[in-house]
């Protein structure tokens, strides 16, 4: 019998009944305000609506908050009471190991049953469901008796001088506030579980040899020096930015201060399909085309120095995968950013200013060069910074076509490795949440948010001080 | 007769210096045109790229078989059910050999022979017929007509994306003898000076590795692989059919580039799937099953049917939370917030998050909602949930600037006449400012759809065979879809990957399409 509780489907279930609650709240309250309303004796100061509105308020808010606790904890819940039931040589498991077992159990449970051999399988399968049921039950009964409470408190309020209205929008109000700070709730979660995961790295692996180390091999042995990961980063950003920064910004002055209203309307949304696209596309065509095309003109440039005998071996590494492809094709997807921003502050620069230089006999150039693009300057570094923040964060081009080998190299056809791409390498497959290999991965991610944080709030505060200079 | 003063601005060293700097900017100019030249170049290589990839894809070859359903090889019991007639992939895949092996006997001869006979097509493709025949067990004794994939490194071969490969006619043969068992003369007078001429041409242009290249002479169904030739004789060993298939006609030579130990297909093979289409029996057809199959480790089996569900899912669950949830919010920063401290930090803080790497929502997703919450690995509902954190800040810049946009008129008008603050809002400004809402909301769910790291680090990069169906099930997306089978080594993965990613940009597509037709309908200036 609680087995089969075990089996409700909870999700449906806690929507209808908050809806029935919602609605039952609603119904409530707006009869009972109708009563006195409807008599038209008493002045009531809101309408019968609102005093539904507020009955159902009260019932269905804290219903649906005991709802939303059981939808984040309810299944670890059952999983760690059925966890400390089990028997030792199962709690001496691995957690990882633990979880993909009880994982199975969730599975024959609520899709297939269990007809096997394994008796200890299907005793955990049918206590699991027994717990399920038992908090299922728990919950229902909890969200019934919350929601009876503060039914009871609101209905007792309805009375023709109650400001139903008032109390309505204020309770929508603090809705829309809890809404609008869920983006701080997103970034408290960032910081502190990229902090709490780091400070566990750090409390095995000193934080200077992990900043500060050469060698890093992570998957094998226990080396997280992430010097060359650093450099690997860089290194392709900067191939990026040598693409994205000259060909974005010529494209911005071109379009702003030289092409018509009809090459402009073409051609800019068209530069912004380029900001559309998946990375993971830009990453298949790096794969597909550039990497195989760079690694071609490397050995040929190999082989004509050494046939040409300026060179006794050869001089580019000439990889499968290189930093010059990740980088190029980066840069590539980078472009918008760059032209976009700047086309905007480039129009911003008032024209004024131009028609100034204009008559003082200076060319359409010399006009760019002298007036428009000093005026414009801190939005145009405020966009590269952008920019740059954007190709340090990038995580599928590099994983595709950067490669994963961690080293100091110069040459831009070696193949390198990256912050984002070390992350994927660690995090992917079963992740076990003690090992510093895994821990390694949030340290990481620290110094990544650290790093594009940083950029981002100067060009932000940049743009906003220039927003002040010209509005 | 007064001396004209000089002009100081048209002497000579002026309109040099004029000119210079007229060519000065129209170089300028230039590098503009340039800048904007190499971004559409580039663009146009990528989507030509992977269109010309994806093109060899959307068709692929099937194999037809006219088999008796035998029901000693497909039913052994007699009274097996519907299931275990559908899981019976052996006895299925048993009638399909034995069907090639009645139709090429030479494999028979030796058990290299006889393995790549078996590789034309793999053992799983025969699960859909096994699954009809469950579903229609009165077929069981009949003859049924069926067609399955062939193997894909002979379905890239007949697509010529194998090798480059020369063809041509020989002159009319004279005399065919067997000089030894399978190895065959032809004579013909000056019938093979053409290929002689071919052989020599190329001898040239790569030298001696011209002889480690396969030379096949096929005439009808029948093959065989060039020895040696001269003018007038050719000497070949015979892979498929007989001598006297060469006794009438003018044979078809072929030269394969690529020498058989460097490619994934033999020249029997060749050999075999030439006559097969020779019969009529190989066709052309629609790659369907990319969008009606589940991944597989053989890419011409392979679809992409359960990303696809994977990715709605995971869509779903993102609208559901991040679209409320980012009107909400825009709502309350644009028409409630107190200039304060508080909304200040809200706002520094979204316009940052919108700027955070997507890859740091997947660390924040593997650590609070796998790790704290205990929510189940790969599943949409995870993914649905980082993304929606990850597009939050979209679609709440992009509400806020359509609720900006409303003229504060239409505020005061609804005051004026005794609205409240929230009647106001709720009842006249967010209708005016839905489709300006909507666009946004459709432009951060595009973002969302092409987003692959963050899903990598919940694990939504499994192999997953079942078309999930439920958002807590064991799921992958479309942009994982491409990823990991772009990691796949095999050739045939290439031009699959493309058509994924062309599926993807289809979605794409479709949902800017609707915000380009929401904007010409509903853009209002005020």
């Amino acid at each position: 019998m609680v087995q089969q509780l075990g089996l409700l489907p909870m999700g449906w279930l806690m929507l209808a009944l908050l809806a029935m609650l919602a609605s039952g709240g609603f119904f409530v309250g707006r009869v009972q305000a109708e009563r006195f309303s409807g008599a038209g004796a008493a002045r009531t100061h809101s309408r019968p609506n609102y005093h539904g509105y507020y009955v159902a308020m009260w019932t269905f808010v804290p219903a649906l908050i005991v709802a939303l606790g059981y939808g984040l904890l309810g299944d670890g819940i059952v999983r760690s009471m059925l966890a400390s039931e089990l028997p030792a040589n199962f709690t001496d498991m691995p957690r990882v190991e633990l979880d993909v077992y009880l994982n199975s159990v969730a599975r024959a449970a609520y899709h297939h049953g269990y007809t096997g051999a394994d008796r200890v399988f299907s005793a955990i399968m049918n206590r699991f469901l027994e717990l399920q049921g038992l908090v299922k039950v728990a919950t229902i009964g909890l969200a019934l008796v919350c929601a009876a409470g503060g039914f009871l408190l609101a209905r007792r309020r309805v009375a023709p001088e109650f400001r139903a209205r008032n109390r309505v929008e204020g309770g929508i109000e603090i809705f829309l506030f809890l809404c609008a700070a869920i983006a701080i709730a997103t970034t408290i979660g960032i910081v502190a579980s990229l902090l709490y995961e780091s400070l566990r790295f750090f409390a095995e692996v000193p934080f200077w040899d992990f900043l500060f180390g050469t060698r890093w091999n992570a998957q094998t042995s226990a080396e997280f020096g992430a010097l060359p990961l650093f450099f690997g980063t860089f290194m392709i950003a900067l191939i990026a930015m040598l693409i994205a920064a000259p060909v974005g910004l010529f494209a911005a002055i071109y379009l702003s201060e030289y092409a018509g209203p009809k090459v402009r309307g073409w051609v800019k949304p068209i530069l912004e399909i380029l900001a559309g696209i998946p990375t993971v596309v830009y990453g298949f065509f790096a794969l597909l085309v550039v990497a195989p095309a760079i690694r071609s003109v490397a050995i040929w440039i190999n082989t004509t120095l050494i046939s040409a005998g300026l060179a006794s071996e050869p001089l580019l590494a000439a990889q499968p995968t290189s930093a010059l492809a990740a980088g190029l094709v980066m840069g590539i997807m980078v472009i918008p950013f760059v032209s976009s921003l700047s086309d905007d502050v480039i129009n911003a620069v008032p024209q004024t200013l131009r028609d100034a230089a204009y008559a003082m006999g200076a060319t359409k150039s010399e006009t760019v060069k002298h007036v428009v693009l000093p005026a414009a300057l801190p939005g145009i570094i405020a966009s590269l910074l952008l920019a740059v923040s954007r190709a340090i964060g990038e995580t599928m081009i590099v994983v595709m076509a950067a490669g994963q080998r961690a080293r100091i190299s110069a040459d831009p056809t070696a193949d390198l490795t990256t912050i984002t791409v070390q992350i994927v390498a660690l995090l992917t497959g079963e992740t076990e949440f003690d090992s510093p290999k895994t821990l390694s991965a949030f340290a990481l991610g620290l110094v990544l948010f650290v790093i594009t944080l940083f950029f981002n709030l100067i060009a932000l505060r940049v743009v906003q001080k220039y927003r002040e200079k010209y509005d | 007769m007064t001396d004209v003063a000089p002009d100081p601005f048209r002497n000579e060293k002026a309109l040099r210096r004029l000119k210079k700097r007229r060519a000065a900017d129209a170089r300028f100019r230039l590098y503009g045109l340039s800048a904007i030249a190499f971004a559409l170049l580039a663009l146009s290589v990528l989507v030509a790229s992977i269109g010309f990839q994806a093109i060899s894809a959307a068709t692929y070859h099937k194999l037809r078989f006219d088999i008796v359903l035998d029901p000693a090889v497909i039913a052994p019991k007699g009274n097996d059910t519907p299931a275990e007639i559908s899981r019976n992939v052996d006895g299925f895949y048993t009638l399909i050999r034995s069907n090639l092996e009645a139709t090429f006997p030479e494999a028979d001869e030796d058990r290299m022979a006889s393995r790549q006979l078996g590789e034309l097509v793999t053992r799983l493709a025969v699960l859909p017929t096994a699954k009809w025949v469950a579903e229609n067990p009165t077929q069981i004794g009949q003859t049924a007509t069926i067609k399955v994939p062939l193997n894909d490194d002979l379905d890239l071969y007949l697509k010529g994306a194998v090798s480059k490969e020369f063809r041509l006619r020989l002159g009319d043969i004279s005399a065919v003898a067997e000089t030894a068992p399978r190895q065959v003369l032809l004579t013909g007078a000056g019938a093979f000076k053409a290929l002689e001429s071919l052989i020599a041409v190329q001898r040239q242009e790569v030298g001696d590795a011209v002889d480690a290249r396969s030379t096949l002479v096929s005439s009808g169904t029948a093959m065989g692989r060039v020895t040696s030739l001269s003018t007038d004789t050719l000497e070949m060993t015979l892979l498929t059919g007989s001598a006297s298939d060469f006794r009438t006609g003018r044979p078809m030579a072929r030269m394969i580039a690529l020498p058989e130990s460097q490619r994934n297909v033999s020249d029997l093979q060749i050999a075999w799937t030439l006559a097969l289409k020779d019969m009529g029996r190989i066709s052309r057809v629609p790659h369907t099953s990319l969008l009606t199959h589940t991944d597989s480790t053989y890419p011409e089996l392979a679809g992409a049917l359960a990303a696809i569900v994977g990715s709605l899912l995971t869509m779903m669950v993102t609208a559901f939370i991040a679209i409320p949830i980012g009107i909400f919010a825009s709502v309350y920063l644009e028409e409630f917030a107190p200039r304060n401290r508080l909304t200040e930090i809200i706002e520094v803080n979204i316009n940052n998050l919108a700027a955070v790497p997507s890859i740091v929502f997947g660390l924040l997703g593997a650590a609070v909602f796998l790790g704290f919450f205990g929510l189940p690995r790969s599943a949409p509902l995870v993914g649905g949930l980082v993304l929606a954190l990850l597009t939050l800040p979209t679609i709440i810049i992009a509400s806020r600037a359509a609720l900006k946009s409303v003229p504060p008129s239409i505020r005061a008008a609804a005051l004026g006449v005794g609205a409240s603050k929230m009647q106001s809002v709720f009842h006249h400004v967010l209708p005016v400012a839905g489709p300006g809402i909507f666009t946004g909301a459709i432009l951060g769910m595009a973002r969302a759809l092409g987003e692959t790291a963050p899903l990598l680090l919940i694990g939504m990069v499994a192999f997953v065979a079942d078309v999930p169906t439920g958002p807590t099930d064991e799921s992958t997306a479309l942009p994982v879809l491409v990823y990991s089978w772009s990691t796949n080594a095999e050739r045939a993965w290439e031009p699959m990957t493309a058509a994924v990613i062309v599926i993807l940009l289809l979605f794409l597509v479709t949902m800017n399409g609707i915000v380009v037709l929401l904007r010409r309908r509903f853009e209002r200036r005020w």
